[in-house]
């Protein structure tokens, strides 16, 4: 027997450690250095100049509660009711909300002692407990305050505005209007808007209660109300949601039916000709490396916005996607089935028919159901980018900077969306080709 | 497996009647079976194609009606724009390389937040999924929590968290790094927990026995098995991220995608712009998804994928 050359091994042994070691050591160095240098390349330093809390602050409050604004005008003294300051969310005439009292001083109660006077001659009075009355006095374009120079950091005042900010709401005084905003917890309005007799009726009454609207029954009176609520939308989103599911679904599956036969033209079993085979590969590897960014900009210039130019650029995208990975599986198709087939005297499309198709099947449509669900994803971004579906919509509230609650509501929305499709997909793949494992 | 198990009871249960002495149900009955089969399932991929078909014309219908330009209109206005972006680049070719040197930063801005959040998403991925696999968790109660969190990270598109972080953040690299970053943590701890669960225990169990704690176990046990598939996802996530962080570019968080905005906003006149920054994207696309398909080859080779 001979000895192993202890020397030899021990030394193999302590370099592989010392690469271990080094690798251990290494990476981590590495990727620490890397981040130093996007520390100062994404001037992470400055991040908390340019951050506002402020609008942190609002987004996360408003997401998930809404005001109503009382608003009166200074120079005629008529008083508004709405909800968010919107026209469409306005008290309809003669009607207010029940914590708005008096008729020539009207006294608006926000909540824990917190009271705001609209006395006459567009003089304001509000009582914050623990602190005092403040009043103020409008004429003309200036506002005139009993406040004197020490002013506590809640409340904002100069000669032409001021605005007092407590735990019960918000009041800004200015020559022309007196705002007061008052905060609640809720998506109000989200079911019916003031004008809708079904407005703070209870569902109980709805459903079995006696007819609220001569012209329709309940039910359908309630339901259309809320679809075609002006506030919320929901008719439109629901289009929106089907819109950008309806690219995804366009886009996958055009791509699938057409990279199938291109991916044959690009397989070696089934393509004899070298040319070809190259040829169709680099379109693929052309339209893949493009991009759907690139091809969203393109397609756009000639179809315009909207979904099908979404779908379009899915579709072209993918179809370098799925030719690359059809013609992968179909490389590795097992011969001995068409071989058996053939041996049945089979026609080359039959060979096809019955030798391949069946072998490639569960892997195609496993990739199609998992694109599916990832190009739900990308459709809503592409959305925003050609102008169709949720993406827009929710780019455009983003962008008014104050339909928070809405903003929310379409958030929660797509995460659903994409859930479902995920779920969907899912439960697809599992009916059409088994489950996993 | 199931199907082997329905036929070896099958089998019994023919092999109990021959026994009695009932006999086997006859090679007619059998193939009347599975000539109706045989028909049922045509029937189902019949009804199953035909509404298939139904949705995808429809459904062109209904993307063609909200259009703001039809399909058959635009379809020979496709090559107009490329043509027009082109010639124009064509026209000014002497001045392609100095504009591509323009946007190398913003190239390089672009490939930085696609690095960044991948190994950020890398990181917090492995983390999720370690945690969410049966049998390596460290709280195995936790384990449905954990699941739920990396789908629903998955679920929201960048775009999403992007605008929302450009809203309070301002615009630039950060939010867009973030976003992504939430994206592809959710993605990979899912990916990653189904390579997790093919893990051996055993070197588990022999550290378990050293006293070792739960950290170590999963750097030395763990780790070192699923490396390699972990790095393979990891390069495929950095590719699809280039693109993404091109992307919401677009909408505003920095990168080339702005600066492609912005040229293209010019117009006709400084296509030039809008050229080079396609050239720089493809390039970079394309680079990047060869190495990075170079690398994962090398690293699952053997393994049988």
């Amino acid at each position: 027997m001979t000895t192993v050359d202890i020397s030899a091994v021990k030394s193999s042994a302590e370099t592989l450690i010392q690469r271990k070691r080094l690798m251990a050591f290494g990476l981590p160095a590495i990727v620490l250095a890397y981040f130093t240098y996007i520390f100062f390349a994404f001037d992470i330093a400055g991040l908390a100049q340019r951050a506002d809390l402020d609008k942190a602050i609002t987004l996360a409050s408003d997401s998930w509660s809404h005001k109503v604004h009382v608003t009166r005008t200074n120079r005629t003294g008529e008083m508004t009711y709405a909800f968010e300051g919107e026209r469409k969310g306005e008290y309809p005439e003669g009607e207010r909300p029940a914590w708005v009292s008096g008729t020539d001083i009207i006294e608006i109660d926000l909540g824990d002692g917190h009271i705001v006077r609209l006395l006459s001659e567009n003089r304001t009075e509000i009582v914050v407990p623990n602190f005092g009355t403040i009043t103020a006095q409008a004429e003309g374009r200036i506002v005139t305050t009993n406040l004197g120079d020490d002013i506590p950091d809640w409340i904002n005042a100069s000669d032409r505005r001021v605005t007092v900010t407590t735990d019960g709401g918000r009041v800004t005084m200015t020559g022309t209007k007196t705002e007061v905003f008052n905060y609640f917890a809720g998506w109000e309005l989200f079911w019916f808007t003031l004008e809708s007799p079904y407005y703070g009726v209870g569902i109980g009454k709805i459903l079995f209660g006696p007819q609220i609207d001569a012209d329709r029954s309940n039910i359908a009176g309630a339901v259309s109300d809320w679809w075609n609520n002006p506030m919320w939308r929901h008719k439109d989103i629901a289009w929106a949601i089907g819109e950008t599911i309806l690219m995804a679904f366009l886009g996958t599956m055009g791509a699938a039916m057409i990279a199938l036969p291109l991916a044959f033209l690009a397989a070696k079993r089934f393509s004899p000709f070298m040319v070809i085979r190259a040829a169709t590969r680099r379109l693929f590897d052309f339209v893949r490396g493009v991009d759907a960014l690139i091809w969203t900009v393109v397609l756009s210039r000639a179809f315009g916005p909207g979904p099908l130019t979404g779908a379009l650029a899915i579709l072209v995208t993918d179809t370098g996607t799925f030719g690359k990975i059809f013609s992968e599986a179909l490389e590795n198709v097992d011969s001995k089935q068409i071989e058996g087939v053939a041996s049945t005297g089979a026609k080359p499309l039959q060979r096809y028919r019955f030798g391949v198709i069946p072998q490639v099947v569960p892997v195609l449509l496993a990739q199609i159901l998992y694109f599916l669900e990832s190009n739900t994803r990308s459709a809503t971004i592409i959305g925003a980018i050609t102008g169709g579906g949720i993406g827009l919509m929710l780019t455009q509230a983003i962008q008014t900077q104050k339909d928070w609650e809405e903003v929310g509501y379409y958030i929660v929305l797509i995460i659903v969306m994409v859930m479902f499709i995920d779920w969907f997909s899912g439960w697809l793949r599992g009916r059409l080709i088994g489950k996993k494992g | 497996m199931a199907a082997v198990l329905v036929a070896i009871g099958r089998f019994g249960e023919y092999f109990m009647a021959y026994l009695d002495g009932t006999s086997a149900p006859d090679v007619g009955t059998i193939r009347d079976t599975y000539v109706a089969q045989v028909q049922k399932r045509r029937l189902y991929s019949g009804l199953a194609l035909l509404v298939f078909v139904l949705l995808m014309v429809s459904g062109f219908n209904v993307a063609d009606d909200r259009n703001a330009g039809g399909f058959w209109d635009g379809l020979h206005q496709v090559g107009d724009y490329p043509a027009e972006v082109l010639s124009e680049a064509w026209e000014r070719r002497a001045s392609l390389p100095g504009l591509m040197w323009k946007y190398f930063p913003s190239l390089i801005e672009t490939i930085n937040i696609a690095a960044v959040s991948t190994i950020i998403g890398a990181m917090i991925g492995l983390l999720l999924s370690l945690l969410s696999t049966r049998g390596l968790a460290k709280w195995p109660r936790l384990i449905p929590v954990f699941r739920r969190c990396s789908d629903i990270m998955r679920a929201i598109p960048e775009i999403v968290i992007a605008l929302v972080l450009i809203f309070v953040l301002g615009g630039g690299p950060v939010p867009a790094m973030i976003a992504i970053a939430i994206h592809t943590a959710g993605a990979l701890g899912k990916m990653f927990s189904e390579v997790a669960e093919n893990a051996d225990l055993k070197p588990i169990e022999g550290l378990t026995s050293t006293g070792a704690t739960w950290a170590q176990r999963m750097t030395l046990a763990v780790l070192p098995q699923i490396a390699p598939n972990y790095v393979s996802y990891t390069l495929l996530r950095f590719e699809i991220n280039i693109r993404a962080s091109a992307i919401l570019g677009f909408v505003g968080a920095g990168g080339l995608g702005y600066e492609l905005r912005n040229s293209m906003a010019w117009g006709p006149g400084r296509f030039g712009e809008a050229a080079a920054i396609f050239i720089l994207l493809f390039g970079t696309i394309v680079f990047f998804d060869q190495l990075s398909s170079r690398f994962r080859n090398r690293l699952t080779e053997g393994q049988g994928q």
